[in-house]
């Protein structure tokens, strides 16, 4: 039962931490909370019954389920990606300069339009990702996985591991973390600061496509409202990690994940969602500097 | 190429591909069409100078204000209850931008959770009523007050925190005071909803009719711009500005900050839990539903709208966001995609809000 609770609870911890990526990412350097990044993840979601649909109804899908569904998640990359990089350069960019408040209000405008605009040319009816991943599972322990938590809590560990490569080794993920440091001084040393920031909006929103894709196959169902709540919860990831702290929102994730899924199951199932508000709230209150982040001094 | 890529038929171009997985090819050509004509616009609608009505600061004379209350008193004799029923909507709505806008607007703090302190107004006096039969006037400040001790209680955590976290805490806690009224079924009856609360009685009278309750909620919406536009010139208000322009400087001019965004807090929830006694006491039923994050941010939307910082941008705001959808009662659907993006287009072309003041540095 325990175990079994872990491994529910790691797989939804893995998609959070996937999301919490990108709030992260963005927050590290801008300085804000890039609201609408929930509704990429509904997005990603929409898309991928979307391509699965084009790929089933051309017959791909029947004759090769694997690859049918790895160019689904390919595809919806590539849109959300698109989705990001347009956001930040329509909502965010001319504000760049303006009082903190007008992004952020900006965001929630972003979000607002996000949702409602698949509501009306989706439906606002629940929509069914196709189930084709069968029921193997494979026990250990007297506890059992499914073979798509088992392609989730994978597939969400390599790309955490590409990230943080990615920022670690190459050229580009160098000039991030020279931007996040100090944004003036790093376009001084000759980062093109703008491209900087659409990279890493265009990642975060790559991350959260495929988060979206994922949890549409694990819970089979998809809603324009679904963006919220995950986003909310994966910025309590982010934030309990320490936000701008990239190995934080991992593990920020995982705990999350893991309270939330030990908390339905031996507290109440009712509270669910509260207990993402809740420790967020604690969090803020006690340590806002999370898990593994460093107090800034404010800047006058 | 280059040039290309900076022109709005690249813009318009990106936005009908981005759209065109999730809906037919022919709105994509007419969302193109639709974009492309926008950015066009854009540079002209820059330059569109809106000419600032001037108010003065001594509150309610001059001749607008005066015009103003004198055309809303005499309504109730021209128009319909069904409009009146949508006025008085207008007034509730009005009383909650006005308390958001002492948060937002004069000191600069977000709260993206104000609807929660509207619900527990509106709870207070509904439990009140149902449950003790207590009546509308002894429930009045015992709810205003009780929204304003929850507004403290969170205030004080919360306050410790800057802009973006603040705004957050506070979304949580609308949150969860959503969920809990939804979940406490022994106590709250859950997602039905507590029904049959009492409408207002003066001597044995009932205000529960819609022209004696327009004049009701009428008069509290000026009695709340009094006392509002009185604080907002006061030493208080001097200090709640110098809080939203600069918070280090306004502590170190000796300011307590700490002790006056409280004060905020503490006065802009007072007001949202007089709008939700006014709610519950006019619907007679309220339930969890009335009271989501839309909510919170329909009445950010109406502070903003009219302009940050100013109380009667927050009547205008109020006023906008309630009137128009019923006159686009067709467009119902496309109310909130609408909102959306009037929100990104005024924080872009006008972050001062349709009458706000110059100066918009909330937050900062």
């Amino acid at each position: 039962m325990l175990l079994q609770q872990l491994i529910n609870g790691l797989t939804v911890g893995c998609v959070y931490a996937v999301i919490a990526l990108g709030y992260t990412m963005v927050y590290g350097i801008l300085e804000f909370i890039n609201f609408a990044h929930g509704e990429i993840y509904m997005l990603g979601a929409y898309f991928g019954i979307i391509f699965l649909a084009l790929f089933t109804s051309s017959g791909l899908a029947a004759s090769n389920f694997p690859l049918a569904f790895a160019l689904t998640v390919l595809l919806t990359i590539l849109f959300c990606s698109a989705y990001g990089f347009t956001i930040e350069k329509i909502a965010y960019r001319p504000l760049r300069k303006a009082p903190r408040l007008s992004p952020l209000i900006s965001a929630i405008g972003i979000s607002i339009f996000l949702q409602n605009y698949v509501m009306i040319t989706q439906g606002a009816t629940d929509k069914v990702f196709p189930q084709k991943f069968g029921d193997a599972s494979f026990n250990f322990l007297g506890a059992s996985a499914t073979s798509l938590q088992l392609i989730i809590i994978f597939a969400s560990g390599l790309m955490m591991l590409g990230l943080h490569l990615f920022i670690r080794k190459t050229r580009t993920g160098k000039a991030m973390r020279a931007t996040a440091q100090d944004m003036t001084m790093a376009s001084l040393v000759g980062i093109n600061v703008d491209r900087i920031i659409s990279v890493t909006f265009i990642i975060g929103a790559g991350l959260a496509a495929a988060a979206g894709v994922m949890v549409a196959a694990y819970y089979g169902l998809v809603n324009y409202s679904i963006g919220y709540v995950a986003g909310i919860k994966a910025f309590t990831a982010a934030v309990l990690g320490g936000i701008g702290n990239i190995p934080g929102a991992m593990l920020g994730g995982v705990v999350l994940g893991l309270i939330e899924s030990l908390g339905s199951a031996y507290v109440s199932a009712e509270y669910k969602d509260v207990y993402a508000f809740i420790i967020l709230l604690i969090i803020l209150l006690i340590k806002p500097s999370g898990l593994l982040g460093t107090s800034v001094e404010e800047k006058v | 190429m280059k040039r290309f890529l900076h022109s709005p038929v690249a813009s318009a171009l990106c936005a009908a591909l981005l759209f065109l997985p999730l809906k037919d090819l022919k709105s994509a050509v007419i969302l193109f069409v639709f974009v492309l004509a926008g950015i066009s616009a854009a540079p002209y609608i820059r330059k569109l100078k809106i000419p600032q009505i001037p108010f003065k600061a001594s509150g309610l004379s001059g001749f607008l204000p005066v015009l103003t209350i004198t055309i809303f008193a005499l309504l109730p004799f021209a128009l319909k209850d069904y409009y009146l029923d949508v006025l008085i909507m207008f007034g509730i709505y009005a009383l909650l931008a006005l308390g958001l806008n002492v948060i937002v607007g004069f000191t600069g703090q977000l709260n993206l959770g104000f609807a929660a302190f509207y619900a527990i107004g509106a709870y207070t006096y509904a439990l009140l009523n149902t449950r003790l039969g207590l009546g509308f006037w002894p429930s009045l400040p015992i709810a205003a007050c009780f929204a304003s001790l929850s507004g403290l209680v969170l205030g004080v955590p919360a306050l410790r925190l800057k802009g973006d976290y603040l705004a957050i805490v506070t979304l949580g806690f609308g949150e969860i005071v959503r969920i809990v009224l939804n979940n406490w079924d022994t106590f709250t009856k859950g997602p039905n909803g507590i029904a049959g609360i009492e409408p207002p009685y003066i001597a044995g009278f009932s205000l529960g009719k819609l022209q004696y309750y327009y004049y009701l909620v009428f008069m509290v919406v000026i009695a709340a711009v009094f006392v509002i536009r009185r604080i907002e010139f006061s030493k208080t208000g001097r200090a709640w500005l110098a809080i939203k322009e600069n918070e280090i400087a306004a502590s170190t001019m000796g300011i307590d900050t700490t002790a006056y965004k409280l004060y905020a807090f503490a006065f802009g929830t007072f007001w949202a839990g007089i709008a939700g006694t006014l709610f519950a006491a006019k619907m007679q039923f309220v339930s969890p539903e009335s009271f989501t994050f839309m909510e919170s941010v329909l009445i950010l939307s109406m502070v903003i709208l009219g302009g940050i910082g100013n109380v009667y941008g927050s009547i205008l705001g109020a006023f906008i966001l309630v009137i128009m959808p019923e006159l686009l009662r067709d467009a119902q659907l496309y109310r909130m995609l609408i909102l959306g993006l009037c929100l990104v287009v005024l924080m872009i072309f006008r972050p001062q809000g349709l009458i706000g003041a110059k100066d918009a540095s909330a937050g900062r």
